[in-house]
């Protein structure tokens, strides 16, 4: 390799986005009350992450710009939480417990539903970008188990059918 | 002191340390990863686990981390308890779940702190056998190879690269088993440390990528004791060699200089040494155009011997061994030998040796630097000119942490706990530079000036400290509030160092920074409980310029002289040794002198614009091809070793010029030269302690340069001839050219690679430390030359103007500015041709956009160059980076002017690209 390709090589690839002035103007509000810009680093995140869904690098850059960070400390806070998505995921996330008192509550069988109803397993996303399936260690709901929280709703004590009836709905709402 | 038990024996130890180190300082073995001896502890691997006993009666225990423990008074600990040692076991063996079976394609194997953790540990069986966890590396650039499967979260890496060194492009990223320590994307690791992680990591997930290319194990290398020639800070290093070619240069402790870490310059610029440009044979040729010939090494000889018997001059370099500078003044006469730089920077030396004698200022070691906690750096681009200074500058920030850690009780060593305490709170380090810096995430103000107005707001502080000291004549306003308030903090401070270097070739303004430590210093005596000294240092560009300087004390004459007889003619041949004359004075004079039409002999490791015009050219030796002795910042003299013999063709300088007699095999020995000099020169008559005497430490046995593993000894030449041939001789060191002889166990007088049984890897540098970060036993610390005088000297006047006119600076590059290591690949991949900066007042005023091209008017020539538009820059300003290649003399002689080229979008382009690889974080967006 000469060195002009090594060079262009490694030369960054993404640009930064520019932010929405909504995403501005809700960072701006979480600005107010740390004293340090660094530290609304997850916070930003999660609002890039309401507005777009995900937070793509494009995204990353222009946070990290916005509060003069490095990208690279960024996305170590970015990707350290699992509820940060550093990759697109469906409209509907579905995180779905599959911790101890879910499981001798048979999550199993449920989850094993999900998966053949949308044909994805744990981490993927259904072909026509509806769903996403992931699991989670506890939703802090065992006395109504099996659990999973959907669209900001926990829905309590899953059975086949009510997931049949889940699904059926949003297919009604799309 | 306190007392501490381990295993049933009592120690003296310190109780401010945590017992992981007072351990290892005992030279018990106790395994560990996080923890490392100037980073300190935080408790991230579990390695070093111990039991702890509450008192005599207590026989249970309870299991520790030694490094997070303090080695308080009465501790009663074991190692080798049986839970303890089990639990080490199993940690090791959790650690290594993931960790691939790959030690023989593994840079790191054979001094791996891992293998040697992990036979320490004694997990000897891997039982887990189910899938492990992968990863994809990235393409980290030139210098560093990325391996993330070897990795075991240590944190070590990251520990380094930003906290402890300042970069940003290095995370810890994801978390759990599949934590990932990398860029989130791939490319140039930018840190100027970055080499160092080859040697944090105590793993093959960080690895050289330079010796990667060329690889041989650790033991397999030939090493000795060097000292890296890259700029005037004499960090300590082991270059490795095998087959006759050099494979690396890797960090050697010193106590008081480099530590644990050294720059990328000196780690990567090693292969200029096997780099096309090498003078590999002499040439010669009859007359100015006929091309050149080679000649054998007798020929050589003879052909020197032939030219140089009239009456010759001599150019010595401070890029040289102070011993071939010595033979070349002796060879041609003291009234025949000149400077061999600029004679700005000769007049700057002079201010510089005078301040290093002056009483009661110091010149800090890089520990000392460490130490401060106020620093004001004046002009210097330090991270550029002398590297490992920044590094040290950097730490001095950190003390304001340590007030808050000792008012909050909390242990020194207790890393992750004093940085979070701390959050963004520094000591003072004040910037005065024409351009933003390196430096500025940790500075606490940075004032652009250009240098005339730097000189003026340096006497206004100087006054501001003691009214005695001169007032400059123009101030006003700003510059009383500006100054008083640098004075107030310089004042204040316990420790304040001075920071700066003759980068700007100003002797004005060497003399205005000797001023303000001289004002401190008269404040302290009568306002101060702080009676030490006032720290004071000049960076210094080359490996011997102080060398070069005190040797001119001693006799010779600076370059115009030289300069002057050349153009007249007035000789019968001139040597120039290790000097590219161009890079030292302006072209026309340059031309003026070669038009005198003298015979030119030089002698270089390189090939380079200037020594194209000699006559002869003779190949000569590089740092690690022969002993020498070279004068750092501090005027510490300090010893290197040649590591390998290189073809018979290649001489050190001083070998050629001490031998009058062509036929004779050799000249005289670098020791020789030495001893003799020291002998007839007072002021060096420390150097005759410099090297442990050459008759071998130990019965007589000399010490091996040569592990006791080496291997391919009686095989290796079997491609030349079936005999097995007689090892080299060395007959001027202590050191012998093989693997027998006494091997230095525990004594570091020559010790270039550690090693100590069940430590293969640089771990094992704390079996030969007097305790963990102390002096070496018997180490080398080198010697210091310049004495400091008894009575002090008065200010010194300097007629300071302030400046509006346009005015032009130099830019220094850490990769690319020193001539020698910008021709290894390496650190050519990092480097960039000549541009020039501008602020953004002044691109508006002359119409050039960003990434534009500008034309520069001197008043001998003109060039053009891609321009970048910069926030930090001084008004008034141009910085211009020269590659070695812009004539910055001319820049610097009198008036220029500025005039913008068309814009063409292929220029543009192509700038742009060139610019993507400066890492200058304050420059403009190019408007659309
Ligand atoms: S890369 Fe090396 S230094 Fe960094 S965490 Fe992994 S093993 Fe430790
Ligand atoms: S270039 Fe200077 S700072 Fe860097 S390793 Fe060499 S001596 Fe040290
Ligand atoms: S060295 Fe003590 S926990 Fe890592």
């Amino acid at each position: 390799m000469t060195n002009s390709q090594l060079i262009a090589s490694t030369a960054p690839r993404v640009q930064a986005r520019t932010l929405t002035e909504q995403e501005v103007h809700d960072i701006e509000h979480e600005l107010t009350l740390y004293p340090d810009k660094r530290a609304v680093g997850l916070e930003a995140l999660k609002i890039v992450q309401k507005h777009q869904g995900w937070v793509s690098d494009e995204s990353l850059l222009a946070v990290a710009n916005f509060l003069e960070m490095s990208a690279h400390e960024l996305d170590g806070v970015a990707t350290f939480f699992n509820l940060i998505f550093r990759q697109p995921v469906g409209r509907k996330v579905m995180l779905f417990c599959n911790s101890v008192s879910c499981y001798i509550m048979g999550c199993e069988q449920i989850k094993a539903h999900i998966s053949e109803r949308l044909g994805i397993d744990y981490g993927e996303t259904t072909a026509d970008g509806q769903f996403t399936l992931i699991p989670v260690p506890c939703l802090g709901d065992c006395d109504r188990a099996p659990v999973m929280l959907m669209d900001g709703e926990q829905q309590r004590n899953l059975s086949i059918e009510k997931i049949n009836e889940i699904l059926a709905e949003s297919a009604e709402r799309e | 002191m306190a007392k501490i038990s381990v295993d049933g024996i009592e120690y003296d130890v310190n109780p401010e340390n945590n017992l992981l180190q007072e351990c290892l300082s005992q030279g018990l073995d106790l395994p560990y990863f996080c923890w490392h001896p100037c980073m300190g502890s935080v408790g991230a691997c579990r390695q070093c686990a111990v039991k702890q006993y509450r008192n005599e009666e207590d026989k249970k225990g309870t299991i520790v981390m030694a490094c997070m423990t303090p080695a308080s008074d009465g501790s009663i600990i074991s190692i080798n308890d049986q839970q303890a040692t089990d639990f080490r076991s199993h940690v090791i063996e959790s650690l290594m779940i993931s960790h691939p079976h790959d030690c023989p394609v593994c840079e790191e194997g054979g001094e791996c702190h891992l293998q040697d953790m992990t036979q320490m540990s004694g997990h000897n069986y891997r039982r887990y056998d189910f899938k492990k966890v992968t990863h994809r590396n990235q393409n980290l650039g030139p210098f560093i190879g990325h391996e993330m499967n070897r990795c075991i979260a240590c944190y070590r890496c990251v520990r380094f690269y930003n906290d402890y060194a300042g970069g940003e492009d290095l995370a810890a990223l994801g978390s759990h088993h599949h934590v990932y320590f990398g860029r989130h994307e791939e490319g140039v690791l930018e840190n100027e440390f970055s080499g160092n992680l080859a040697e944090v990591c105590p793993t093959g997930v960080f690895t050289d990528k330079t010796f990667s290319a060329h690889y041989t194990r650790k033991w397999d290398l030939q090493t000795a004791p060097s000292i890296c020639a890259g700029c005037g800070v004499g960090c300590n290093t082991a270059p490795g060699e095998r087959y006759g070619t050099l494979r690396r240069v890797v960090n050697r402790y010193h106590h008081d200089i480099n530590g644990y870490f050294i720059c990328d310059r000196g780690r990567f610029g090693y292969d200029a040494n096997s780099s096309k440009q090498r003078v590999g044979k002499a040439l010669y040729r009859h007359g100015q155009e006929a091309e050149f010939k080679p000649l054998s090494s007798l020929e050589a000889k003879r052909q020197f011997a032939a030219m140089t018997g009239g009456d010759v001059i001599g150019i010595g370099s401070p890029r040289a061994t102070l011993e071939s500078n010595i033979a070349l003044r002796d060879r041609v006469g003291v009234e025949n030998f000149y400077a061999g730089f600029s004679d700005a920077q000769f007049d700057c030396l002079q201010e510089v040796l005078k301040s290093l004698r002056e009483p009661g200022l110091y010149c800090p070691d890089v520990r000392q630097i460490e130490r401060s906690d106020c620093v004001l750096v004046v002009n210097e681009d330090i991270t550029n000119t002398s590297a490992r200074l920044a590094l040290a500058i950097r730490q001095a920030g950190r003390n304001a942490a340590t007030d808050l850690a000792n008012e909050a009780r909390i242990p020194l060593w207790q890393d992750a706990a004093v940085r979070e305490l701390a959050q963004n709170t520094r000591s003072p380090l004040i910037i005065v530079s024409p351009q933003g810096s390196r430096l500025d995430d940790v500075a606490s103000a940075t004032h652009l000036l250009q240098l005339d107005n730097q000189i003026h707001l340096l006497q206004a502080v100087a006054h501001a400290i003691d009214p005695d000291a001169l007032k400059p004549t123009a101030s006003n306003e700003v510059d009383e509030a500006l100054s008083s308030s640098i004075a107030a903090q310089l004042c204040q401070a316990k420790n304040p160092c001075l920071v700066s270097g003759i980068s700007a070739e100003s002797p004005a303004l060497v003399k205005a920074c000797v001023n303000v430590a001289k004002a401190l210093r008269a404040y302290r005596k009568h306002n101060s409980a702080e009676q030490n000294p006032v720290a004071l240092c000049f960076a210094m560009p080359e490996a011997n310029s102080l060398g070069m300087a005190l040797l001119l004390e001693t006799g010779g004459k600076p370059l115009r002289a030289a300069l002057q007889r050349l153009a007249s003619g007035s000789a019968d041949a001139a040597i120039v040794m290790e000097n590219d004359l161009s890079l030292r004075t302006s072209q026309t004079a340059l031309a003026e002198a070669m038009a005198g039409g003298v015979p030119l002999i030089v002698m270089d490791q390189l090939h380079n614009r200037f020594n194209e015009q000699a006559q002869l050219l003779l190949p000569s030796s590089s740092v690690f091809e022969q002993h020498g002795t070279w004068i750092n910042y501090e005027g510490r003299a300090q010893s290197s070793y040649q590591v390998f013999r290189p073809s018979e063709d290649i001489l050190a300088s001083y070998e050629r010029l001490s031998a009058l007699d062509p036929m004779q095999e050799c000249g005289v020995s670098s020791e020789l030269i030495m001893q003799e000099f020291a002998r007839a020169n007072d002021a060096f008559s420390a150097l005759t302690q410099l090297r442990p005497p050459r008759v071998g430490i130990s019965a007589s046995l000399k010490s091996p340069r040569q592990s006791h593993r080496f291997s391919g000894r009686t095989a290796m030449h079997a491609q030349d001839h079936v005999h097995e041939s007689q090892q080299e001789q060395d007959r001027a060191s202590a050191l012998a050219f093989s693997m027998e002889g006494v091997m230095l166990q525990k004594d570091s007088s020559l010790m270039a690679s550690p090693w100590s049984p069940a430590w293969n890897s640089n771990q094992s540098i704390s079996k030969f430390q007097q305790e963990i970060n102390g002096e070496l036993q018997q180490g080398s610390k080198g010697e210091l030359l310049c004495v400091r005088q008894s009575t002090e000297t008065a200010y010194d006047a300097i007629s300071a103007k302030r400046d509006e006119k346009l005015t032009c600076f130099i830019i220094s590059q850490l990769f690319g500015s020193d001539e020698i290591s910008a021709n290894a690949p390496a650190i050519q991949a990092r480097s960039l041709g000549p541009y020039a900066c501008i602020g953004q007042e002044l691109a508006l005023a002359c119409g050039i956009r960003q990434h534009g091209l500008v034309d520069i008017t001197t008043q001998t020539g003109r060039v053009q160059l891609p321009v970048i538009i910069r926030r930090q820059i001084a008004p008034n300003c141009i910085g211009i980076y020269p590659a070695n290649e812009v004539d910055k003399y001319a820049l610097l002689l009198g008036e220029i002017t500025l005039q913008a080229v068309p814009d063409e979008d292929s220029h543009i382009a192509s700038s742009r690209a060139m610019f993507d690889h400066l890492l200058i974080k304050d420059a403009l967006a190019r408007e659309a």
